[in-house]
């Protein structure tokens, strides 16, 4: 079984969380249609260490998780408001 | 071939000539390099030089030849999509796959068994009459079938599915096909070197050189080739070879599994998909079930594949067919899919000049092969897509004029 941690309730097997996607950041509500377009559909896809959303969905966590999408490894989890704040 | 049997039959020796040619050192230049040696990419330089005329061509394969997900696949061959343009496309892949044997001189032991796509709930069932009637309309033989016909057609089938999931319903498409992945792209591997392409296997491209927006050549593992025309067919690897040519795409990588069981007689003559259930399973021709389910939940670049799979998949196949319960899974499987947000795929041209993309390939490309190797050629050797596959382009996100064929996709993803 893979676990992950959640940052309130500790290692908790996989299946309780839902992928959320790659953190990044929304452009302006100016942007052009094309730079808009970018943000919508396009994604990093290749592999590499990424910021990425997760939920851990018996609690209704929002997380972010540091992890290499090459080796499937998490490098560290944490809440968004936390690192925001530093 | 019965020819060369009765050579075989009276001949004391028996060897059989290699299928294509061992290439070690490439040339310094090509006219074009097609990066990826799976059938999508062994395809376009077979119909390169088979419809254009152009054989000075390198095929660069990172692995072995059709070791990515061309051998990982289950199988499938259909058109019973959702879009016309999807359903035009993929028609014209089944009626080259039809005639495919013969033209290639191989036995790609494919085999027309009729396809069902199992509804369980009534907007599942919306959903196939969407596609009967769009499937209709271009001329695609499908057609909405109630759970009677369904159980003549396998009578093993528990309807009720042990009670959790009553089929109500499905969509049957006639022309519905399994085929041998592997031999797809050995013949066109020999196809392509009978008219003078060089295929690599072991050969890795490190990096793609472009001057003033035009492709000049690769890096590879074997050294620098130059060319003017670069087309990537590698599915999974399809970001990395994209950020070497510096080109944004909406493409993420989810691992895709599958197994399959210990032989048994031939009882399953129709393919069947479970949208609910999350199952796609068909009886190949050496009587193992073929099985696979939905992709993994989160992106992945590995083919590894794993115990959660298994047992998912396996309890939903005991819903189905309760008397399967002492059968053996003998192996499993991943791929590395190259999703799209719309479930179509991305092909044709780039903002680079002279480098194609045959990509977006997800769960959806081995029934795609030969038209996809068609259309790329014919796209490489004009400079310009052909309409069949204009509704594919990459720019179509920027210009927010999707595709969509989630609907169309054999599970619910």
């Amino acid at each position: 079984m893979k676990l992950l941690t959640c940052p309130i309730n500790g290692v908790r097997p996989l299946s309780e969380f839902v992928f959320g996607g790659e953190l990044r950041d929304m452009p302006e509500a100016e942007c052009s249609d094309k730079e808009w377009a970018d943000y919508v559909y396009n994604r990093n896809g290749a592999p590499g260490l990424k910021k990425e959303w997760w939920y851990h969905s018996p609690s209704g966590t929002w997380f972010v998780a540091e992890r290499d999408t090459l080796t499937d490894n998490v490098a560290r989890t944490y809440l968004y408001e936390q690192e925001a704040a530093k | 071939m019965p020819l060369r049997l009765l050579k075989y039959a009276l001949s004391k020796e028996y060897k059989e000539t290699r299928f294509f040619r061992e290439n070690v050192t490439p040339k310094k230049s090509y006219d074009a390099v097609i990066i990826g040696g799976g059938g999508h990419g062994l395809a376009a330089a077979y119909y390169l030089a088979k419809d254009h005329g152009m054989t000075d061509i390198a095929v660069l394969e990172k692995g072995y030849l059709g070791g990515g997900n061309t051998g990982r696949n289950t199988t499938i061959v259909r058109s019973n999509y959702l879009t016309p343009e999807g359903v035009n496309f993929y028609d014209a892949s089944v009626k080259i796959y039809e005639g495919l044997s013969e033209e290639l001189d191989i036995n790609l032991f494919y085999s027309t068994r009729g396809h069902f796509t199992l509804a369980h709930t009534e907007s599942a069932m919306r959903t196939m009459r969407w596609r009967a009637e769009v499937n209709k309309h271009v001329g695609v033989d499908s057609y909405v079938v109630g759970p009677d016909e369904i159980s003549k057609a396998c009578p093993q089938l528990d309807i009720s599915c042990s009670g959790h999931a009553p089929i109500l319903g499905a969509l049957y498409h006639g022309p519905g096909s399994v085929a041998r992945h592997d031999a797809v792209a050995w013949g066109y591997a020999r196809g392509a070197d009978r008219l003078g392409v060089d295929i690599f296997q072991s050969t890795e491209v490190t990096g793609i050189d472009i001057k003033g927006g035009k492709v000049q050549g690769v890096q590879t593992s074997r050294g620098y080739i130059s060319t003017p025309r670069v087309l990537s067919a590698v599915a999974g690897f399809t970001p990395r070879i994209c950020k070497m040519a510096g080109i944004d795409t909406p493409i993420v990588i989810h691992p895709l599994q599958a197994c399959v069981t210990e032989p048994m007689k031939p009882w399953l003559d129709s393919i069947l998909v479970s949208g609910s259930l999350h199952v796609y399973v068909s009886q190949s021709s050496r009587g193992e079930l073929v099985m696979g389910s939905s992709l993994d939940p989160y992106e992945v670049h590995s083919t590894r594949s794993s115990l959660d799979f298994v047992e998912g998949l396996t309890s939903h196949m005991l819903d189905m067919f309760p008397f399967l319960s002492n059968v053996k899974i003998v192996r499993q499987w991943g791929g590395m899919a190259d999703m799209t947000p719309d479930f179509s795929p991305i092909m044709g041209k780039t903002p680079v000049e002279g480098f194609y993309l045959d990509a977006g390939w997800g769960t959806w490309g081995f029934k795609a092969t030969p038209i996809s190797g068609k259309t790329m050629a014919a796209t490489i050797a004009n400079d310009m897509a052909p309409d069949l596959i204009k509704p594919f382009r990459l720019s179509r996100f920027e210009e927010y004029e999707l595709t969509g064929e989630k609907g169309a996709a054999s599970v619910g993803h």
